[in-house]
């Protein structure tokens, strides 16, 4: 399979990526043109295109490479060096086809829930693709910044408009929280551009930009921040219970599967390789430990004492996230794949809880956990569903969930023992957050008249359901497949951290203008041609430089 | 099993050449072991099926306000007759091809462990896990026990289960926890064992709370879920460190490396080895993780029988002796074992005293009887706590079954008369023998083995791990020497504590005047056929079971039949491939054993005889005393209010001190985070800061007072000003 | 004579400027913005014959966009009138908020 998808090099590896970006922005324009009552279908359709699309990617893709690969790149804004370019590598992929596998998935799940207004969220949640796939797509930082603030905006008036009662409210802590930290991404994104040198956004030039080990800590704080929010890493987290509480079923599955996504991703892709030797201060590292294991205990302290079910699960987030950023910050290939497992697990169990979740409200109109019991005598598929995806959030081996937290923590314990040793507990208090849940509303007694009309899972629902609990069982039984592809790509990413750190000290040390050679070019691959090629030629950036410095007068 | 392993012994006893258990490298290809693992797994997904459809039709007849009858036609419906033949029938498979495999393995004379690898399951460039099981002597043994009295259980529990609406349910369980534990005990390192490990566990939680609509039943499975996961807490630590220490989680890597790569007694072993021992505690219900225990027998009675007795429980064991290297190397983690063996042992044993649930005794005797496995793991007896384990399995399982069948008739006879009294309480007992004399009979079968009277199974495997506590104590340079005489003696005087509470057990259930409410009384009956085969097939395991591993030093003795048994210390030479390694350390450690017991002297023959006939006295003269004592029916009697008896009652207040120790501080500390971390501080933060700009907002819009004139006069103003700054600044 | 014409045209400016502020009928603030843009003119035509045509150029821009805000303006005017009977500007306060 390989070797076919290969051997048509001029067909299917030349557009996926921008197929991926704009078919869902071609489904957007269609399900506006159409009357409202098509518009769920028609938005799944696309949707369910553009997954089915993507599934060519697993065997395009280059297990053996650790670059980007499928690259292309146009110019955009030549004057700035912008270029709109695209690749993929073993850390993107996966988030890729997370995003074009939930997408549909979370469309299909919201056929009864949304009723107003159908065209408009419809299309929102297609815009909502296309950023999602742009900003794990993108090579370009300046592109990527389009994308990462993209999401942010058809994210708002969901959760804003089909949300609950507090929506208002959410959906405003939501947009508030992240805008402050990607502002403060973007001044830092300014800074690199203009000290770089090198005029253009391209993510290899960034990689080469020579900052100085001070340099590196505040840019680092800024990134840290706006990807730390999104993450959410504790304490920055208090906008996700309420926004995931209001926001519909929908944007609640998206904004868990996908949207956290972004956060982490940013820590890989950019967070790592950008800053080199700030990644591997002392004291970043402890205090990124330090948030993470202090999520993971709190947030499953919080999750245990809430009433409501939707709260509960968005501070379970918080919890898994939390080894994501331990694993990530250990700095090692265990730590970074683990990381990457929970990320996609998450994406599946999660996703999955949220969806079950508003089947309920959708039954009952309640998402109080003391408003049912006894679910398990009416449903026994809802409850088969419910238990299975909870065994995988809660990291049973044999599910996704096992895998992850595994590696994260072996590998957080092969540098950071204590850290590991906290973290650890994580598992016990999963159990003590998730299992009374599922007692209260599968189990006991089936006490409440209404609940005894509590219908089981229609087949909509098991097609929703289905295919999340499948993956959830198959990366937990045979992760190998997913870990392969990975390994290349989290390889390069230490390769370069710790190159750049012994870069950053020599020049720290020397004070010397060689100090980029040694780091440069650890990460991308031989033919990264295009960033830097014809289309922004050193003979044109002098020229153009002047007309740049009116945004640097602001 | 035991016929089929006598014929063999018979067979190679025969055969000439070197003995039957010669150590040589021989080719041997087990048959099909994937199949004995995936057989249950298919036994699950057919159930499972079947257990979903049946659940349809129920939930459609409770959403119509009533409830579903399977029983209602004349005939049962698929869904109740299918899983009679599918639960069993894959059990009865995977046991014979265990069987097959055991013989093929006895015969090759293995040597080294026999890996196959499946698959790759977590594989990076550091680290790789693979999906890979192996055959070795212990594992063959476990493998035993788990499929052979799996079966039986299945079969009782055809019976047992027969009128219950979940039946397809029940045994989709049932055969998805035979997968986990086979996986459990067949994996190939402790990444699979771990998978095995919290697999059972998940099952445990799913059949105690099997009547998922009782709310009591419900909170034990979820309590025993949340406890055994701070025992997989330690699992998990101790993987992480034996990762670090070899670069491998496979046993084959760990145990062949350990003595040259770890100092012996070192802090690296010893930490291994304990955060083992408290995934080990979890599991197997060792103080003061045991709390979990007792409450587990709101499952259905097999699954007691089954999980809560004779295989889950005991994985602790098997996993102390699997790691009996990693243990021989840590003398203090050994002490450290042995010691929470018998205070476990010592606890249960006097809460066992006072309950009167006829299951909850049973439950307490488990704990107690575990408690002496991790004693004899923890002196280095290694096999003689499988011994335990596996005799233990006949006759607890013999017990739980047993006491199941009580309940079954107990149930029905008040179920008739529409009573509503405690059909597990012993205080509504009494007298059951005239109308249940097979299940009287089998179950003073199990009470003797468990007591430990010869030549019942528990005798020799209990006694042996007395002995062997008592010969390590005496040992030259044993580090913690007075420590195991402490630990002989608690452990003597808790096994006649045993021979009490199993007695008065007996004498409250099945003798004396009846106790059952005078119209149920006539409904009392025997069990069916289905259910007193296996009891009857337990029975005799309890009998002999204990005769395949008679010590060498008793058996020309008389408790040893005088040398005319064909299997003096099998097991022993059976398991030595996988203990010797061990054994051979902790002799280079501590010194040869001694062969006089410490204090009093005296050999390992006259203790034994010693032994058995304290516990024959116990057990005749508790007979005689519970007999004259009369017992009031559980509705009119109370609790008792003060002393021992009280404290032994409320089980040592276990619960109690972790609620208030551990659950309400939990708890308080998390409504804290959530109302004032989350809520006050950072909400509060955020919200401060919004609150702040839309007040700075307010402030600043009182300057437009909506008068255009104003504004222009601001604006005049403002231009002067900057053009005043221009001109003056310069 | 430049110096004169500059002080003519500032003169203008803070009589308009202070027409506009003090003022309270529409009409006359509307006149005083007319005459602020024309002192402005002026100054751009006394400027011109030093810095070059431009500032002549500029004066016919300012001419016709003082037009296009007479037509503008005086229909406003007219139209507030029509709604509330009075050009007093005091009366016009909904430019907030």
């Amino acid at each position: 399979m390989t070797s076919f998808v290969n051997s048509i090099p001029g067909l299917y590896g030349d557009w996926i990526l921008h197929a991926l970006v704009w078919l869902p922005v071609a489904g957007l324009v269609h399900v506006l043109a159409s009357p409202a009552d098509r518009a769920a279908g028609l938005a799944f359709r696309w949707s369910g295109a553009v997954f089915i699309l993507s599934l060519g990617l697993w065997w395009a893709f280059d297990p053996g490479d650790g670059g980007f690969m499928l690259e292309s790149s146009v110019p955009w804004i030549e004057a700035w060096g912008v270029n709109y370019s695209l690749g993929i590598d073993g850390i993107s992929v996966f988030m890729v086809l997370l995003t074009t596998l939930v997408t549909p998935i979370a469309i299909l799940g919201s056929f009864n829930y949304i009723k107003r207004r159908r065209k408009a969220f419809y299309a929102l949640m297609l815009l909502l693709q296309m950023g999602v796939v742009g900003v794990f797509l993108a090579t370009d930082i300046f592109l990527f910044y389009v994308f990462f603030e993209l999401t942010l905006v058809p994210m708002y008036f969901i959760v804003g408009i089909w949300g609950g009662e507090r929506r208002i409210y959410a959906a405003v802590k939501f947009f508030l929280y992240t805008a402050v930290g990607s502002l403060l991404m973007l001044v830092a994104i300014l800074y690199m551009y203009f000290s770089s040198g090198v005029d253009s956004f391209s993510y290899e030039a960034f990689l080469s930009a020579d900052l100085s080990l001070r340099e590196q800590l505040w840019l680092f704080a800024a990134f840290a921040l706006a990807f730390g929010i999104k993450v959410p890493i504790f304490p920055l987290h208090t906008w996700l219970p309420d926004a995931h509480v209001e926001a519909p079923t929908p944007g609640s599955v998206i904004l868990a599967s996908l949207l956290l996504k972004m956060g982490t991703y940013g820590f890989l892709r950019f967070l790592l390789p950008f800053f080199p030797g700030a990644a591997q201060h002392p004291t970043v590292v402890t205090v990124m430990l330090v948030v993470g294991v202090a999520g993971i205990i709190y947030a499953a302290w919080v999750a245990a004492v809430q009433p409501d079910a939707k709260k509960l699960v968005a501070y379970t987030s918080v919890a898994h996230m939390g080894f994501v950023v331990i694993g990530v910050f250990a700095l090692t290939v265990n730590g970074l794949q683990g990381g990457l497992v929970v990320m996609i697990s998450h994406g599946v169990s999660t996703g999955a809880l949220f969806l079950l979740l508003g089947m309920m409200y959708e039954r009952r109109h309640s998402r109080l956990i003391d408003d049912f019991g006894g679910i398990g005598r009416v449903a026994p598929l809802f409850a088969t569903a419910f238990v299975i995806t909870a065994l995988a959030s809660i990291g049973l081996p044999g599910t996704s969930g096992f895998v992850g937290e595994f590696l994260a923590l072996i590998g957080t314990f092969e540098t950071h023992a204590l850290a590991a040793i906290i973290a650890a507990t994580g598992v016990i208090f999963a159990a003590y957050y998730m299992l009374p849940m599922v007692q209260r509303v599968l189990f006991n007694e089936l006490d409440k008249e209404e609940n005894r009309n509590f219908s089981d899972l229609s087949r909509r629902e098991m097609w929703v359901l289905g295919p999340l609990v499948a993956l959830m069982i198959w990366i937990g039984v045979q992760p190998g497949p997913f870990l392969e592809r990975m390994e290349p790509s989290v390889q390069a990413v230490l390769e370069r951290v710790e190159d750049g750190a012994m870069a950053a000290a020599e020049s720290t040390e020397t004070d010397g203008n060689e100090r980029a050679d040694a780091s440069v070019r650890a990460l991308p691959p031989a033919d990264s041609g295009p960033a830097d090629g014809p289309d922004v030629t050193p003979a044109s950036a002098p020229t153009l430089a002047p007309t740049t410095t009116p945004g640097g007068e602001d | 099993m035991l016929s089929a392993a006598a014929a063999t012994a018979a067979a190679a006893a025969a055969a000439p050449g070197p003995g039957p258990l010669a150590r040589q490298a021989a080719d041997w290809e087990p048959l099909l072991p994937g199949l004995i693992i995936l057989l249950p797994l298919l036994g699950f997904i057919a159930n499972g099926i079947l257990a979903l459809w049946a659940a349809r039709q129920s939930s459609a007849a409770v959403r119509a306000g009533g409830e579903w009858d399977p029983f209602a036609g004349d005939r049962r419906p698929l869904t109740h007759t299918l899983p009679t033949w599918i639960g069993p029938g894959v059990m009865a498979l995977a046991f014979l091809l265990t069987l097959w495999n055991f013989e093929g393995m006895w015969a090759a004379h293995l040597d080294e462990p026999v890996v196959e690898k499946f698959w790759s399951w977590i594989v990076t460039s550091t680290l790789t896990v693979d999906a890979a099981i192996q055959l070795d002597q212990l594992s063959m043994i476990m493998m035993l026990v788990v499929t052979g009295v799996g079966f039986l259980i299945h079969v009782f529990s055809v019976g047992y289960m027969r009128d219950d609406v979940g039946y397809p349910r029940y045994f989709a369980y049932l055969n998805l926890f035979v997968f986990f534990m086979l996986v459990l005990v067949m994996g190939a390192g402790y990444g699979m064992m771990f998978i095995g490990w919290e697999g059972v566990g998940l099952c445990s939680y799913l059949l105690i709370g099997y009547w998922f609509t009782d709310r009591e039943k419900s909170d034990a499975g979820k309590k025993a879920f949340i406890v055994n996961r701070i025992g997989d807490f330690g699992f998990l630590l101790a993987m992480f460190l034996l990762y670090q220490a070899f670069g491998t989680l496979e046993f084959g890597g760990i145990f062949d490396e350990a003595e040259g790569q770890l100092v012996a007694g070192g802090a690296v072993v010893t930490s291994i080895t304990l955060l083992l021992m408290l995934g080990a505690a979890g599991k197997s219900a060792q103080v003061p993780l045991h709390v979990w225990l007792p409450d587990a027998m709101a499952g259905p009675t097999p699954v007691s029988a089954l999980i809560h007795a004779a295989t889950m429980v005991t994985a602790g064991v098997y996993m102390v002796a699997r790691s009996s290297v990693l243990y021989a190397l840590a003398p203090t983690s050994q002490a450290v074992v042995a010691g929470i063996g018998v205070l476990t042992a010592l606890i249960a044993a006097t809460i066992a005293l006072k309950q009167y649930d006829i299951k909850k005794v049973l439950a307490y005797s488990t704990v107690s009887q575990l408690g002496f496995m991790f004693l004899g793991a923890g002196v280095g007896a290694f096999t003689a706590a499988i011994f335990h384990l596996m005799t233990h399995a006949f006759f607890k399982a013999l017990l739980f079954l047993g006491a199941g069948a009580v309940i079954h008739s107990m149930h029905h006879a008040l179920h008739r008369t529409g009573s509503h009294e405690d059909a597990q309480d012993m205080r509504n007992m009494g007298g059951l023998r005239t109308r249940m004399r097979i299940t009287c009979a089998v179950m003073w079968i199990a009470t003797l083995a468990i007591a430990g009277i010869w030549p019942f199974a528990g005798f020799f495997s209990k006694d042996e791990i007395i002995w062997y506590t008592a010969a390590w104590a005496g040992a030259e340079s044993n580090p913690y020497g007075w420590l195991y005489t402490v630990y002989w003696l608690v452990a003597l005087a808790t096994a006649l504590l045993t021979a009490f509470y199993m007695t008065r057990l007996m004498i409250m259930t099945f003798h004396g005047a009846s106790r059952v409410e005078q119209g149920a009384r006539g409904h009392l009956h025997e069990a069916p056929p289905v259910m007193t085969v296996p009891l009857i097939v337990l029975a005799v395991l309890s009998v002999f079971g204990g005769w395949v591993n008679v010590p060498e030093a008793l058996s020309d003795s008389v408790v040893g039949f005088f040398g005319a048994l064909p299997m003096s210390e099998w097991l022993h030479h059976w398991l030595e491939p996988v203990t010797e390694s061990a054994a051979g350390v902790q002799v280079a450690a501590m010194g040869d054993p001694s062969y006089s017991a410490p204090l009093f002297g005296g050999g390992e023959v006259m203790w034994a005889l010693l032994s058995t006939l304290a516990a024959a006295a116990v057990v005749a003269g508790a007979g005689r005393f519970l007999l004259a004592r009369k017992y009031v029916p559980a509705a009119e009697a109370a609790a008792p209010s003060s002393g021992l008896g009280r404290i032994l009652y409320n089980k040592w207040y276990f619960d109690e001190i972790f609620d208030r120790g551990v659950v309400q501080p939990i708890l308080a500390a998390s409504r804290w985070c959530w109302k004032v971390v989350d809520t006050v501080l950072i909400d509060g933060f955020v919200n401060f800061v919004g609150n702040f700009t839309r007040l700075a907002g307010w402030l600043a819009s009182l300057f437009q007072t909506g008068q255009a004139t104003t504004y222009a006069f601001v604006l005049t103003l403002g231009v002067l000003a900057i053009l005043g700054a221009a001109v003056f600044l310069q | 004579m430049l110096t004169h014409a500059l002080i003519l045209s500032a003169a203008l400016f803070v009589i308009g400027t202070l027409g506009v502020i003090v003022r309270r009928n529409a009409i006359v603030i509307f006149l005083c913005i007319e005459l602020q843009l024309n002192a402005v003119n002026l100054a751009f035509v006394a400027l011109s014959r030093y810095t070059g045509i431009e500032g002549q150029l500029y004066v016919f821009f300012v001419m016709t966009v003082a037009a296009a805000e007479a037509a503008v303006g005086l229909a406003i005017i007219i139209s507030i009138f029509r709604h509330y009977e009075t050009v007093n500007v005091d009366k016009f306060n909904l430019l907030k908020w």
